[in-house]
């Protein structure tokens, strides 16, 4: 494994030695990262990167392919539109975690902020504790599991997806209801807890779409037939 | 009897107001907004008498070239005339106009950009030079595509219907356009109008150094606004970064819009250029970050006059479209009967029945428009548009087009006057001013 010292290097120089190591398919670990922001952006082939500290936002962003693991927290938008690939982070993560992702999987230790999952469109978001309002707000498709409570509004406007939530739920947002588990998926659910190295079998509720949002009420005359 | 129709309750506020108790929400429609409003026909450009000579109107160098975003992309976006394609989403459009407006743009050397909805492939092959849109949908956005685009777009807000999102009615939902946006085909799509991952400014920021690093500083980031606050939005946009600042003007186009945001939000394109100027001049960043000026770019003339008053460029959507034949019988259609109006009425362009084959996705439609013969139609019109530029240029004495300024302009109005800054002619006063 080859040591990147983020405190000794611009946001800059740290990606460009990302790019480089990578290429070189070396194994990765980022020190004395000290919550910089940007990091770890845009890289779109598979390979493995540890970082030993706290990240700001906008890391681990824009990728397709990696496996990041963090020992720390994070800023807003981590994992943000993650093609696939895998991000673990051991504690919090902030605002809009995964949001809009498209693939792959993110697993957030303790607690993730506001919006998480918002707009996302494919893959897992797994998330230990709480998550903030708004989560899976405008959620398009994927899978969102907290094993904690989450805040108000959660799954507003969401077109389709799933959000399972161990503890309990401030309020739905619009159009987003409670529909009943079946086994088969709680077991689905707890074996997702269990690869991400959660050690949790919370009694999930599951949230989808009430799909009354998909159209206007009435159309116009050449709005609805077809050609 | 009296035979007169009123002013406040026009025969079109009558049906409107009918049509609404019918249905029970605000109207959808296409095109623009059909407010009158003070625009570029309000200005006149002063030509050459006897206090400066002119060049010659057909044959001496006038330069277009048009370098946008150098501030801190190692590769600005550079272009062969003032005017490109605007962001205009495979989805409103059928993927043979979006073909189309590529190879336009390619064949007179100048850029198109992808709209809502993410890239098409037959559009990034036919574009030499693309702007990738980041909206706050991310519909299909791709971190591969944004490694190929030519520059970056920070889609805020779009002039036809500031804060608000895109808009796609079901019928042009079918499932390879839901596929592409990972979306339940037919459904009545409304776009989020905030970004999911960033919200003010200060995040904007490092939005925009993150999409840098991403493409390690390769290409410049704009940012599209809707023209409403301009003065506060342009500082703060290029106080975040911008290389450059999109101004889209109320009077821009759209695929699909509520028609109360159409006409009752924004403010037009003549103001909205000025006070962008006016406002990168106060924070210093005047002539580093470019300016770009959207919304009812319909001539030559019309650039020209936006160049002169202080943009870098210009956008065009739906000239763009009317050149590629929109609002034109062609052989096979037949407005009055498939659309219900005739051609050079039509604005319904949301439901997806457009009888050119431009804003559908109905394979029989899409077929009426030729890709290659539709992009020799808008090539012709850009090129006709850079001709009438340079004639105006070349009539002030100005050997590049980027020299117009407002010195070069009179208004027409009393309003023109104070929005432009220009004097009144006939008078050497601006009104508005103290």
């Amino acid at each position: 494994m080859v040591s990147i010292d983020a405190s000794k290097l611009s946001t800059r120089q740290i990606n460009v030695r990302l790019t480089e190591l990578i290429g070189a398919r070396k194994d990765i670990e980022i020190i004395n990262p000290k919550a910089r922001h940007n990091i770890i952006v845009g890289i779109l082939a598979q390979c493995n990167i540890t970082v030993r500290g706290s990240l700001g936002y906008y890391c681990a962003s824009l990728l397709d392919g990696p496996s990041v693991v963090i020992e720390g927290n994070s800023g807003w938008a981590l994992g943000e539109n993650l093609m696939s690939g895998n991000i673990s982070i051991s504690k919090d993560a902030g605002a809009s975690v995964g949001a809009s992702m498209r693939g792959g999987n993110i697993c957030v230790g303790r607690n993730a902020g506001a919006r998480a999952g918002i707009s996302m469109k494919g893959g897992s978001l797994v998330i230990g504790g709480d998550s903030g309002f708004l989560t899976g707000f405008m959620m398009q498709k994927g899978q969102i599991i907290v094993c904690g409570d989450v805040g108000d509004a959660v799954g507003d406007s969401m077109y389709e997806g799933e959000i399972y939530v161990g503890g309990d739920i401030a309020s739905l947002g619009n159009d987003a209801i409670i529909v009943d588990i079946t086994k088969k998926e709680l077991i689905s659910v707890w074996d997702k807890l269990e690869e991400n190295g959660i050690d949790k079998q919370p009694e999930f509720k599951k949230i989808v779409s009430g799909k009354k949002l998909y159209h206007f009420d009435k159309l116009e005359r050449l709005e609805k037939s077809s050609v | 009897m009296v035979n007169r129709t009123s002013q406040i309750f026009s025969p079109w506020v009558i049906e409107d107001i009918h049509a609404k108790s019918d249905l029970g929400r605000y109207r959808i429609r296409g095109f623009s907004s059909f407010q009158k409003v003070t625009h570029f026909d309000d200005l006149t450009f002063l030509s050459t008498g006897l206090t400066r000579f002119p060049l010659e109107g057909y044959k001496e160098k006038c330069n277009t070239r048009t370098i946008i975003g150098g501030l801190n992309a190692k590769n600005p976006l550079v272009l062969d005339t003032p005017i490109y394609i605007t962001g205009m989403s495979y989805g409103a459009l059928s993927a043979n106009a979006k073909t189309a407006l590529g190879k336009a743009a390619s064949m007179v050397g100048t850029a198109s950009c992808t709209g809502d909805g993410g890239m098409l492939p037959s559009e990034r092959k036919s574009s030499d030079k693309l702007i990738y849109q980041v909206l706050p949908s991310r519909y299909g956005f791709n971190p591969h595509h944004l490694k190929q685009a030519q520059a970056i777009e920070i889609v805020v807000g779009q002039g036809a219907k500031p804060g608000t999102g895109g808009m796609l009615m079901g019928i042009k939902v079918l499932d390879h356009i839901a596929d592409m946006r990972d979306l339940p085909a037919g459904i009545d799509q409304r776009s989020p109008a905030r970004h999911p991952d960033w919200l003010g400014p200060d995040d904007l920021a490092m939005k925009i150094e993150q999409l840098r690093e991403a493409t390690d500083w390769n290409v410049p980031v704009h940012v599209k606004l809707g023209a409403c606050r301009v003065s506060d939005d342009v500082k703060l946009a290029a106080k975040a970064g911008a290389d450059a600042i999109v101004v889209d003007s109320m009077l821009a186009g759209t695929g699909a819009s509520s028609e109360i945001l159409l006409d009752h939000s924004g403010i037009p394109t003549v103001p909205a250029i000025v006070l962008a100027r006016e406002a990168l001049r106060e924070i210093k960043l005047d002539g580093k970050v470019s300016l770009i000026a959207s919304g009812g770019i319909r001539s030559g003339g019309d650039v020209a006059k936006a160049l002169a008053l202080g943009a870098d460029a210009v956008a065009i959507g739906i000239s763009a479209l009317i050149a590629l034949n929109c609002n034109r019988e062609i052989p096979g259609s037949n407005f009055v009967k498939e659309i219900g109006v005739p051609a050079g009425e039509c604005n319904r362009c949301h439901t997806g029945k457009c009888p050119v084959g431009i804003a559908t996705q109905d394979e029989n439609l899409t077929s009426r428009l030729d890709p290659d013969e539709g992009a020799e139609r808008v090539a012709n019109f850009i090129n006709a548009m850079t001709m009438e530029m340079t004639l105006l240029a070349r009539s002030i004495g100005k050997s590049d087009v980027h020299s117009l300024e407002p010195e070069d302009l009179a208004a027409l109005t009393i309003e023109a006057s104070a929005m432009a800054r220009v004097p009144l002619v006939g008078t050497n006063k601006i009104f508005g001013d103290n």
